[in-house]
C-alpha cells in the first residue's frame, strides 16, 4: 500500500494482487521481547506489559494536516485511520498489540483461539468469545461476524475482490454485491458459538487478511453503504464520539468494553482522543514542542529535523518500515524497453543522495533489493553497486554512461513522475540532473499525491520514469513481489495496474506461483525462493529501489509508554499522558 | 494622462528641442528615476555576468545537482549538504554563506547547487521573462486598444467585451489555469508552437493575462483623439483608416504606452515569481527568483539566505522598475506631474 493515500490507491494496488492462489497458514516468528519504552528515541517498545491503572485518563491530543476520509473501517484504506482503528475495531484474528518483530505474529482477537484449519486449509474454524458488546450496548453474536462478512462486499471494500475473493460465493458478491450472502463461504452456527470460513482454495496468508481492519467485525444493521463521517458501533477500547473530517475526531471510551486479550485488544489509557485536523505541518511540529498537541501523524518538514533531533531528541522515536521508496522503468516504451537503459538508471543513481534528501541516513537506508531488510524472503544482495558487494555502496556513473552509449538510448527524452511534496519534488531534481548527466533529455513532473499514484499506474499516460513508495499490507513476500511486479498485476489502460512498470516475465511468473504453493507446506523454502526471485528481477531492472524509510514519531513531553508495531505502527491506545 | 501631439510646423521643430528630447532632460532630471535606472543597470549587468560567475568563479554548473558533492571552507573539504551529527541525527542542512566568491558565496539549496549563481541566472530568467512579456503585452495592448477606439461600433464592442472577460478573472487564477494546463502539452495555436518546458511560455501566458490592463486606457484615450481636429482633418481629407490610426493616432499614445512599458515589466516579473513559486512558472533545472524562493522553502529554519536573497532582489528590482516608471510618466506627460503636485 502507498502510505499517503487513500481508499482508490489501495485498492488499486491490490486488485493486482488478485493472486487467488493455493496458500497455507503461516503466522510470523517472533524473536525479541522487551519492554515498553518511555518518551526515548529509537526504540519499539516491545511486548506486552501489564496495565498500568496509575497512568488512565487524560486526553491524548493529536494533531493532523488532513483528515483521511471515511471513518467506515471496511471502507478506509489508509494507514492513517488503520493506526486509530486498532484501538477501536476488531476482528476474529488481529496483529499481536505490541512492538517490534512481534507485532506481525496473528493472535485471536474476537475469536477465542487460533482458528481450526481442516479440508486441506481451505475450512477455517473460529469459535466466539462470549461476553462482548458492542459500544451500542448490543451483544456479539455470530450473526454480526457473518454480516460483517457480507457488509465487506456490500458497500465494495477496497479489498473485497482481492483479499477475500477466496471466501466461496465471494464471484457472486463481488457481481451483484447487494445480494451477498456468501450463504456457503461463512457459516454461523450460534448455538455452538462458532463461524466456519470456507475458501475456495487454502491461502496462507488468509489469517494476516482477517487480521486487517477491512474484516473488522461491525452490527448485523450496519448501513450496506460506506459509513462515511457516521461513525459505526466499535467492539474495541473506544468508539467515535463526533467526527467532521474538516475539524476533528473524538475518540472517548467504550462504555461496554472489557478487556478480554492483552495481546489482541489491551485496554486503552488516555480517557478521551482528540484528533485535531487543519494544520500546517510546521505548526504541527511547533504545538507538539509546546505541548499543544501530544503527537502528529505527518512527517516533520525537512528543516526542522535537526531541531527535533537535537532540542526534542527524547520526544523523537524513530523506526525502520518494512517499505521502500523505489523508481519504476517503463519496460514497455523507449527508452527503457532496453535492459541495457534501465541497468544504467540502476548503477547511476547514488542511494546516499536519496537518502540525504530524504532526511539522513538515520532516517532511511540505501535499498538494493525489493524486499525490505529483516522481511520474509529478503536477502542481502546487490547488483548495482560500485566495486560489487552485497550491499550498496556506491553509484557507478561511468559504466552507466557506457550502458547508455551501448543501449543506443542516449538524447532520448525522459519524463520523470514525482509527487509534488517537498521530500518527492528533491529526489525528482535531482533524478532529473542525474539523467541529464546520462544524455537523456529529462523532464520533470510533480503532480499533486492525490493524483500521481493513480496516474503512474495507467498505461494511457505513457509514464517512462515515476518516483513512488511501497509499504506493506502484511508480513509476506509476495505482497512486494508478487503485487508489484506479476504479470497479473499489470492491467494496461486501467488506474489499477500497480505493476506501474508493466513487467512481465512468464517464467518469474511461474516460479512466483511456484513459491506460492510451496508456502502452503514450507515456509522457510518459500521464502528462500522468494529471495531469489527478488535477485532475479532485479537482473531485469524493472524497477530501481532507492531507499528503505524509517518512520519519526514526535510526541509531546508528558507522552509516556511508546510502542511501535511493524505491522501498523505507534499503538494509539497505550500512550500514556497521566 | 493623454497629450495630444498635433504635427508642429517646420520652423517651430527647428527651435523646439522636440517632446522626446525634453522628456529625456526632464527624465535625467528626476533623481529617484535615475537612482532606479542605475540600479536597473547593475542588476541586468551583473545577471548577465552569470556565466563568467559560474564557469570561472565559482566553477559551478548551477543547473545540476550536488548532492553529495563537497567543497572547501577555510581550507577544509566539506560536504555541501550535511547530515546533522547531533542529537538523533536527523536532517541535512545545505551549507551556508561562505561569503568567499569562489565556494558558495551565499550558501547552497537542497540540491547542493551554489545559490549565488543560481540566483545570477535566475535574474537573467526574471528579467528576461519580465521585459518580454511586458512588450509584448504593450505591443498587443497598444494595437488592440488603438483599434477598438478608432474602429468604434461593432470591432469596438466585440473588442471591449473580450478585454471585460478576461479581466473578470483575477489575474493570478488566470494565469495559474492557463499554466496547468498549457504545462501539460504546451501551446500550438496555429503557426504558433510553444513547448512545455519553454520560457516562452510563460511569457506568453503573462503577456496575454495583462493586454487589458494596457489596451482598456489606450482605448479611451484613442476615443477622445478621434474627435480631435487634427483626427478630423485627416479623414476628411480622405486618408485612409490605417493610415490615420499609425500616423495620427498611434504617434500620440505611445507616450503613454512607454508608461506602461516599465510597470508592465514589474508586474510581469511580480507575476512569473508567483507563478514559479506555485510551480506553474519557470520549470527545472532551469532558475529563476521565483523557483529559488520555493527551493528555500523548505528550509526557512535553517537556510533562509536561500529565501530572502532572491526576494530582495525581486523587491529591488520591481521597485526601481516602478520608480522609474512615475519617472518616465513624469517626463511624458508634464500635466499628470503638474495634476499631482509633484
Amino acid at each position: 500500500m502507498s502510505r499517503s493515500t487513500r481508499l482508490s490507491t489501495r485498492r488499486s494496488a491490490l486488485v493486482a494482487a488478485t493472486a487467488a492462489l493455493a496458500l497455507s497458514a503461516a503466522a510470523c516468528s517472533s524473536s525479541d521481547d522487551g519492554s515498553a519504552s518511555g518518551p526515548t528515541s529509537s526504540s519499539s517498545g516491545s511486548g506486552s506489559s501489564a496495565f498500568r491503572p496509575e497512568h488512565k485518563g487524560g486526553t491524548l491530543r493529536m494533531v493532523a494536516h488532513a483528515a483521511a476520509g471515511s471513518l467506515d473501517p471496511q471502507v478506509n484504506y489508509t494507514l492513517q485511520y488503520w493506526q486509530l482503528y486498532q484501538s477501536m475495531y476488531d476482528g476474529l484474528l488481529a496483529f499481536k498489540k505490541t512492538g517490534g518483530q512481534q507485532s506481525f505474529t496473528v493472535v485471536p482477537d474476537l475469536a477465542t483461539a487460533m482458528p481450526k484449519v481442516t479440508n486441506s486449509g481451505k475450512t477455517y474454524t473460529f469459535t466466539l468469545r462470549k461476553g462482548i458488546k458492542f459500544s451500542n450496548g448490543k451483544a456479539l453474536t455470530t450473526d454480526d461476524v457473518v454480516a460483517s462478512f457480507q457488509r465487506i462486499f456490500k458497500v465494495s471494500s477496497p479489498t473485497a475482490g482481492t483479499f477475500y475473493n477466496g471466501i466461496v460465493g465471494a464471484d457472486a458478491c463481488i457481481k451483484k454485491p447487494a445480494d451477498c450472502t456468501l450463504d456457503k463461504g461463512v457459516v454461523g452456527d450460534a448455538s455452538a458459538g462458532t463461524v466456519t470460513v470456507n475458501l475456495t482454495a487454502a491461502d496462507p496468508e488468509f489469517p494476516y487478511k482477517l487480521a486487517v481492519p477491512h474484516a473488522s467485525v461491525v452490527p448485523k444493521g450496519s448501513p450496506a453503504k460506506d459509513a462515511g463521517t457516521k461513525p459505526l458501533p466499535t467492539t474495541g477500547p473506544y468508539m467515535a464520539a463526533s467526527y467532521d473530517p474538516n475539524r476533528a475526531l473524538k475518540l472517548v471510551r467504550n462504555p461496554h468494553f472489557k478487556e478480554w486479550s492483552r495481546e489482541g485488544q489491551p485496554q486503552g489509557y488516555p480517557d478521551k482522543i482528540d484528533y485535531t485536523f487543519g494544520q500546517t505541518v510546521e505548526s504541527e511540529v511547533t504545538a507538539v514542542q509546546n505541548g499543544q498537541a501530544d503527537w502528529m501523524y505527518d512527517p516533520p518538514p525537512a528543516d526542522r529535523l535537526n531541531e527535533i533531533g537535537t532540542k526534542y531528541a527524547s520526544q523523537a522515536h524513530v523506526n525502520p518500515l518494512t517499505a521502500f521508496w523505489y523508481l519504476t522503468l517503463n519496460v514497455n516504451s523507449a527508452p527503457f524497453d532496453n535492459k541495457l537503459a534501465r541497468q544504467a538508471i540502476n548503477w547511476a543513481v547514488d542511494r546516499e543522495a536519496v537518502v540525504r534528501l530524504y532526511g539522513g541516513k538515520n532516517l532511511a537506508s540505501p535499498a538494493c533489493t525489493i524486499l525490505p531488510p529483516g522481511f520474509p524472503g529478503h536477502v542481502d544482495s546487490c547488483d548495482y553497486t560500485k566495486g560489487g558487494g552485497k550491499t550498496w555502496s556506491a553509484p557507478d556513473l561511468a559504466k552507466a554512461k557506457e550502458l547508455v552509449k551501448k543501449s543506443g538510448t542516449a538524447g532520448q527524452e525522459v519524463g520523470i513522475v514525482v509527487q509534488d511534496d517537498e521530500v518527492n519534488k528533491s529526489i525528482g531534481q535531482y533524478l532529473q540532473s542525474l539523467l541529464t548527466q546520462l544524455g537523456y533529455k529529462a523532464t520533470l513532473k510533480p503532480l499533486s499525491g492525490n493524483i500521481q499514484f493513480t496516474y503512474i499506474q495507467n498505461t494511457k499516460n505513457k509514464v517512462q520514469l515515476a518516483l513512488t513508495s511501497w509499504y506493506q499490507d502484511y508480513p509476506a513476500a509476495s505482497d512486494f513481489l508478487n503485487v508489484l511486479l506479476s504479470c497479473a498485476s499489470f492491467h494496461p489502460g486501467s488506474d489499477s495496474s500497480i505493476n506501474i512498470s508493466g513487467f512481465c516475465d512468464k517464467g518469474i511468473d511461474a516460479r512466483m506461483r511456484t513459491a506460492l504453493k510451496t508456502g502452503q507446506t514450507d515456509q522457510k523454502s518459500a521464502d528462500q525462493q522468494w529471495g531469489t526471485i527478488d535477485q532475479d528481477i532485479m537482473k531485469e531492472s524493472p524497477v530501481v529501489p532507492v531507499i528503505n524509510p524509517k518512520i519519526i514519531d514526535f510526541t509531546s513531553k508528558r507522552v509516556g509508554n511508546y510502542r511501535f508495531s511493524k505491522q501498523f505502527y505507534m499503538l494509539v491506545g497505550q500512550l500514556w499522558v497521566k | 494622462m493623454s497629450r495630444a501631439v498635433a504635427p508642429l510646423p517646420t520652423t517651430e521643430a527647428r527651435r523646439s528641442p522636440g517632446p522626446w528630447r525634453t522628456a529625456v532632460a526632464d527624465l535625467s532630471c528626476n533623481r529617484p528615476a535615475t537612482a532606479a535606472a542605475v540600479v536597473l543597470l547593475i542588476v541586468v549587468v551583473v545577471c548577465l555576468c552569470a556565466p563568467l560567475y559560474a564557469d570561472h568563479i565559482a566553477h559551478t554548473d548551477p543547473f545540476q545537482s550536488h548532492v553529495s558533492g563537497t567543497t572547501v571552507v577555510d581550507g577544509k573539504t566539506v560536504p555541501v549538504l550535511t547530515p546533522s551529527s547531533t542529537g538523533l541525527g536527523l536532517g541535512v542542512t545545505p551549507i551556508g554563506p561562505t561569503w568567499d566568491t569562489a565556494h558558495y558565496f551565499l550558501g547552497s539549496d537542497n540540491q547542493g547547487r551554489d545559490v549565488m549563481a543560481r540566483l545570477l541566472y535566475g535574474g537573467r530568467t526574471s528579467l528576461f521573462i519580465g521585459v518580454t512579456a511586458a512588450l509584448l503585452t504593450v505591443v498587443i495592448g497598444t494595437a488592440v486598444g488603438v483599434l477598438a477606439g478608432y474602429a468604434g461600433g461593432a470591432v469596438d464592442a466585440v473588442i471591449s467585451r473580450i478585454l471585460d472577460v478576461i479581466w473578470a478573472f483575477p489575474v493570478y487564477l488566470l494565469a495559474i489555469c492557463l499554466s496547468v494546463v498549457l504545462l501539460t502539452d504546451g501551446l500550438r495555436l496555429g503557426p504558433l508552437t510553444v513547448d512545455a518546458g519553454s520560457l516562452w511560455l510563460p511569457v506568453v501566458i503573462i503577456a496575454a493575462i495583462y493586454v487589458p490592463y494596457v489596451a482598456r486606457p489606450l482605448r479611451g484615450q484613442v476615443l477622445v483623439l478621434r474627435n480631435k481636429e487634427f483626427i478630423q482633418a485627416a479623414i476628411g481629407s480622405g486618408a485612409p483608416a490605417l493610415r490615420v490610426m499609425r500616423r495620427e493616432v498611434l504617434p500620440n499614445v505611445v507616450p503613454t504606452a512607454i508608461v506602461f512599458l516599465p510597470l508592465m515589466t514589474a508586474l510581469a516579473m511580480l507575476t512569473e515569481s508567483a507563478l514559479s513559486f506555485l510551480s506553474v512558472g519557470v520549470q527545472p533545472p532551469d532558475a529563476s527568483w521565483g523557483t529559488i524562493i520555493e527551493d528555500g522553502l523548505g528550509l526557512l529554519y535553517t537556510r533562509p539566505a536561500v529565501t530572502i536573497a532572491p526576494g530582495l532582489l525581486i523587491a529591488l528590482t520591481t521597485v526601481a522598475l516602478n520608480v522609474l516608471g512615475d519617472g518616465v510618466r513624469d517626463a511624458l506627460d508634464p500635466s499628470a506631474r503638474l495634476r499631482g503636485g509633484v
